[in-house]
């Protein structure tokens, strides 16, 4: 469970791309941040996902009050989310499979046990068959889809994204919109932003609607 | 801390395959580190060498014990029990008669001693004391002087004060040779991780992301500053063990023109595991330094 009260983010300079933003967000819901460019949909989701502090406000995920944590106990719930970007993040010094071994790495888990769990969540997202592959050697759909890989093989509880369709072509886009489907209906809770209205058609998820920073 | 353990030992893979990856840049940078360490290495061991020459050159740390011309056997066997009490390192006992003969040995002087109404020579102890240091020789004189029947105690103070001094002078200027290469060791190595840190900023900059901790992150680059210290260090006592085997030959020739046996001393394994060790903690305070600094951006 995500809760948000009078969550505020004003970077130097005084813009504040989220203002009192309140909101919660139930286990296994999915919900899609949505807006106009500039509306605040990615400050959101980097508040959510730790990425940024908030600079008042507090925002509670499964008990946890994460604005109040020591910034040594961030890193430990992060792991908690998986999270998938616009541009991915992918790593270009390093195979399709080593990109999805990271954050098991870092979870400290055993290399086979790490290899194998890697190579489920390729063969999820259909890349299997790519694991040695460079990531730049695929297509924009399946850096996508490699990238859910990444986010989901160390099973978190919060998927969370951030228009993961924006660069992607119709049929590349309903692959990746299936995906986070079948996370959520597994009882992922999923946490998108986009202003790809196809979601709401496809899915009808609870949708929480920003304008210049506030929650409508 | 089987996670702990596999996470160390990950890094230090991680840190040895960065090194593996740019085996120009690597080379280079192992020879700068290995000339700074070498230069400090290299000077103390050849103080160390000269200092082991002046203790083995003969005559030069000795005190010379004259007794008075009419001192007994008991007075001398008096000596010999205070020098045996006193602990003073190795001595022998010149009776009057034995220097006579040496002394009428000597080219030109039978003649002159044979016309010599009496042995004017006394009983004489050369001492070799065990502690060499100028103060406790200068103690061990005063003490002796002291003792009875005792007439006159030689020692060349002088020189040895002088070489003692010119010792210590170069230990000092040795520590600041060492004290600067080190710093220069520090700052090759800080630049070599925050160029390394520059390479992987994609990399560390997903890792912060999705829950890397900042010992996750910093580990590699430590390791690699270690590592690439360590390869220093056994660069630079190689070099020197080259060096002093060339050497080893022409100085050797040198000290047998001067009657001597001595041979220039090799670095112990202990000594070059103590350069690889310093080498390895250099890299690593180095990649310490830059990381904390570079890092700063990813906050």
């Amino acid at each position: 469970m995500i809760e948000a009260s009078n969550l505020t983010k004003r970077y130097p300079g005084g813009l504040e791309a989220v203002k009192d933003a309140s909101f919660r967000i139930d286990a296994g819901q999915m919900v899609l941040i949505t807006g106009h460019s500039g509306a605040g949909k990615t400050t959101l989701v980097k508040l959510i996902s730790t990425i940024e502090k908030p600079t008042s406000g507090s925002l509670v995920v499964n008990g946890q009050n994460l604005t109040a944590l020591r910034r040594s106990a961030l890193p430990h719930v992060r792991r908690h989310f998986g999270l998938v970007f616009q541009d991915q993040k992918l790593l270009f010094d390093r195979s399709a499979l080593h990109n999805v071994l990271l954050p098991l790495q870092i979870a400290g888990l055993p290399h086979r046990e790490a290899v194998r769990r890697a190579q489920a969540a390729l063969d999820k997202v259909g890349l299997l068959a790519r694991e040695k592959a460079n990531p730049i050697a695929l297509s924009g759909g399946e850096q996508q889809r490699l990238a859910i890989a990444r986010a989901v093989v160390n099973r978190p509880t919060v998927l969370i994204a951030d228009e993961p369709t924006g660069n992607l072509d119709a049929e590349s886009a309903t692959e990746i919109l299936d995906l986070f489907a079948d996370f959520h209906r597994v009882g992922v809770t999923v946490v998108v932003a986009t202003h790809d209205q196809t979601w709401i058609e496809r899915y009808h998820p609870n949708v929480l609607r920003l304008d210049h920073g506030r929650v409508v | 801390m089987a996670v702990w353990f596999s996470q160390h030992r990950a890094a230090l893979v991680l840190a040895f395959l960065r090194l593996l990856a740019s085996p120009l840049n690597t080379l280079l940078s192992l020879l700068v580190i290995g000339i700074a360490l070498t230069l400090p290495a290299f000077g103390y061991l050849a103080l160390d060498n000269l200092r082991d020459l002046g203790r083995n050159a003969t005559g030069v740390q000795q005190i010379s014990l004259f007794m008075n011309l009419d001192a007994s056997k008991k007075d001398v066997a008096e000596i010999e029990n205070r020098l045996r009490a006193a602990a003073a390192g190795q001595w022998r006992f010149v009776p009057r008669d034995e220097a006579l003969k040496r002394m009428q040995a000597n080219e030109g002087m039978a003649e002159i001693v044979a016309s010599l109404p009496r042995n004017p020579l006394p009983d004489a102890f050369i001492v070799e004391p065990k502690n060499t240091e100028p103060e406790a020789l200068e103690i061990m004189r005063k003490e002796i002087a002291g003792w009875p029947r005792v007439a006159h105690v030689q020692l060349d103070s002088a020189w040895v004060k002088r070489f003692d001094a010119f010792l210590r002078l170069g230990k000092l200027a040795l520590w600041m040779l060492a004290g600067l290469f080190g710093a220069g060791l520090v700052a090759v190595t800080f630049n070599t991780i925050r160029l390394q840190v520059m390479a992987h900023a994609a990399e560390i900059e997903v890792a912060r992301m999705i829950g890397a901790t900042d010992g996750f992150i910093r580990r590699p680059f430590y390791y690699f500053g270690a590592l690439q210290g360590l390869l220093g260090g056994l660069l630079a006592a190689g070099l020197i063990l080259a060096a002093l085997r060339l050497l080893a030959t022409p100085v050797g020739e040198l000290a047998a023109l001067y009657g001597s046996t001595f041979v220039l001393r090799q670095p112990a394994l202990g000594e070059i595991a103590a350069m690889a060790g310093l080498g390895a903690f250099l890299g690593w305070l180095g990649a310490q330094l830059s990381v904390s600094l570079s890092l700063r951006k990813f906050d």
